[in-house]
């Protein structure tokens, strides 16, 4: 090709830098700042921190497919369950260690992720449809759960507690800040693995297939293969949460694994943090967890002119709506967009 | 032999024949120009080439090789590469991305896509664009960005779906100049949809004349300009030539 004196001029305009290497730093930062936190929190606040930490994980999961991947989910309780109930039944049944059943969760869950996807897309569901039946599929694994002698139907699994603190069995003291670093741990390493995906080839190319598939179909880019490898991982983060979930809280059952609120606080942080963003869920986890924690102790113990409310369930579900309505109206990209936005325009 | 052979290619959308037993050759190296009214089928042979729309009857070979009802990203990866007639940017990226995204996905991949994506930005003239969001970018611009995604993934054949339509005559010189540089300089064979007329006899070296889905003429931008089958086929008026 004819090399013009404009060439050498346009070449010496460097090209802008990715953020990458930023994001992957301030990921570092963040482990390092946060590794003291559980030191330094009263014994009541800890479990707050538990929450945040488990909501993000489940949303970085979700918004690898949904928001990286641009395709909506309403289903990550699919994922999220099977982690839980493939670590759990493992454990319970066989004597498996809950780091092997969370490898194992990993597996299924994007064994499952593909099967489905590939269903999915192969009646071309788009959209709301598309949404819906990555409901129906989590609803059927709530059904299935709930009547299957296999994994204990409606009562599902409670962790049988060792004698001794023990890694190899992911089982401390309740106050041990251990289990703050492990979920700190698979927080960092699913945010680290949301940054190479996008370096990749392979995030790129999932990017392009959401912005257009079309177009990337016409530059040779297999759109379902990468479309189901963006599930897969997807699924394989959000089932990690669930798996851990067991551990830390020693009990799940169809409605806590496969229920429609695990779904939904799967999507919640992501959305409120902003959609398609790496430190979205992050974001909204932090300003969620405390606020699903403040209703439940509201209603527990409500103050007199609340009176009324004692007793209720379901005022956290309206504070979300409540919050989610707002976040829409006002910062309809989510908070981080809308301050990277104002504060960080290039 | 020639590069790109399509044989009785026939396409229903429901009873209506959109495309019916349209036959073509292209010698590799040269440009084919395929012209018709409206509604004539153009993107729909092209549909149908490029695996996004499977045909009723027909085969298409390219390089003697059968890719009929192959899927879009074997028939790209074979080395067949269309544009869109309506853009389609990868919205979220810049130009530079969407190009990098191009080179990426190429057979040979590249060691540096973004440096490559750069030279290609420089080849197609985008080179003010090149750190631009694709999100209102001018027509100009993104019809080149459409041409530049194909480049990148270095076609043996490329399908240009109308990349002069939209552009004011000031703007079409250069796309112009482009293509005839890409076909002497790289050998890329094209076979282009257009309604300008001053660019199909400027860049053609044979001409496909398509009316109601089927073959109406073929032969030299002369030949098929002077055909008064095809004068009446454009509704008894001079094909325009008012621009060049």
């Amino acid at each position: 090709m004819t090399q013009t004196a404009t060439t050498d001029r346009a070449a010496s305009k460097p090209l802008p830098r990715k953020p990458w290497n930023r994001h992957l730093l301030a990921i570092a930062v963040l482990a390092v700042l946060m590794v003291p936190v559980p030191l330094l929190l009263p014994a009541s606040q800890q479990s707050i921190a538990m929450r945040v930490l488990i909501f993000a994980l489940m949303s970085v999961g979700w918004n690898i497919m949904s928001g990286f991947g641009g395709m909506f989910s309403f289903g990550h309780a699919s994922y999220f369950g099977l982690g839980a109930y493939t670590s759990a039944w493992l454990l319970v049944e066989s004597e498996v260690s809950p780091w092997i059943g969370m490898a194992a969760g990993v597996l299924v869950a994007s064994v499952f992720a593909v099967v489905s996807g590939f269903l999915a897309l192969r009646y071309r569901l788009k959209g709301a449809y598309f949404a819906l039946a990555t409901f129906a599929f989590a609803e059927m694994f709530r059904l299935l759960a709930t009547n299957t002698d296999l994994v204990n139907r409606a009562e599902g699994y409670h962790v049988p507690l060792k004698v001794d603190e023990s890694w190899w069995w992911m089982q401390f003291a309740p106050t041990s800040p251990n289990y703050f670093w492990i979920a700190l741990a698979l927080l960092i390493a699913a945010l680290a693995i949301s940054v190479l995906f996008l370096r990749s080839r392979t995030g790129q190319f999932a990017l392009a297939v959401r912005d257009d598939q079309d177009a990337a179909a016409a530059l040779g880019i297999p759109v379902i293969r990468y479309k189901l490898l963006t599930m897969a991982l997807s699924a394989a983060i959000t089932s990690v949460a669930g798996a851990f979930y067991v551990q830390y809280y020693l009990f799940i059952d169809p409605d806590l694994a496969f229920g429609s609120a695990v779904s939904i606080q799967a999507i919640l942080p992501a959305v409120i943090g902003g959609v398609g963003t790496i430190w979205g869920p992050v974001l909204g986890a932090v300003i969620l967890g405390p606020l699903s924690d403040m209703t439940a102790t509201l209603l527990r113990n409500p103050p007199e002119f609340l009176a009324f409310l004692a007793g209720r369930g379901g005022l956290d579900v309206m504070i979300y709506g409540v919050l989610l309505i707002i976040i829409i109206l006002v910062l309809p990209q989510g908070i981080y967009s809308a301050v990277r936005e104002r504060w960080f325009r290039p | 032999m020639s590069i790109l052979r399509v044989e009785g290619l026939t396409k229903r959308f429901r009873g209506v024949t959109a495309v019916d037993d349209v036959s073509f050759e292209v010698e590799e190296g040269s440009i084919l120009g395929v012209i018709g009214p409206n509604g004539a089928g153009k993107t729909t042979v092209f549909n149908l080439i490029a695996g996004a729309v499977a045909p009723d009857a027909g085969r298409t070979f390219l390089e003697g090789a059968e890719i009929t009802g192959k899927p879009p990203h074997a028939i790209a990866q074979a080395g067949m590469v269309r544009t869109f007639q309506l853009m389609r940017p990868f919205y979220s990226m810049s130009v530079l991305d969407n190009i990098a995204i191009a080179v990426l996905a190429s057979r040979t991949g590249h060691r540096a896509p973004r440096d490559r994506a750069a030279e290609i930005v420089h080849t197609v003239g985008l080179d003010v664009w090149r750190d631009a969001p694709t999100e209102g970018l001018p027509t100009a611009a993104l019809k080149r960005l459409e041409l530049a995604r194909a480049l990148a993934l270095q076609p043996k054949v490329l399908l240009l779906d109308e990349v002069l339509a939209g552009l004011v005559p000031s703007e079409r010189a250069p796309v112009m100049d482009l293509l005839e540089r890409l076909r002497r300089e790289e050998g890329i064979t094209m076979v282009f949809v257009e309604h300008i007329m001053a660019a199909v006899m400027r860049l053609s070296d044979s001409v496909l004349v398509l009316n109601l889905g089927k073959v109406l003429t073929a032969g030299t931008p002369e030949e098929v300009t002077k055909d008064p089958r095809v004068i009446e086929a454009y509704l008894g008026e001079e094909p325009t030539r008012a621009d060049s």
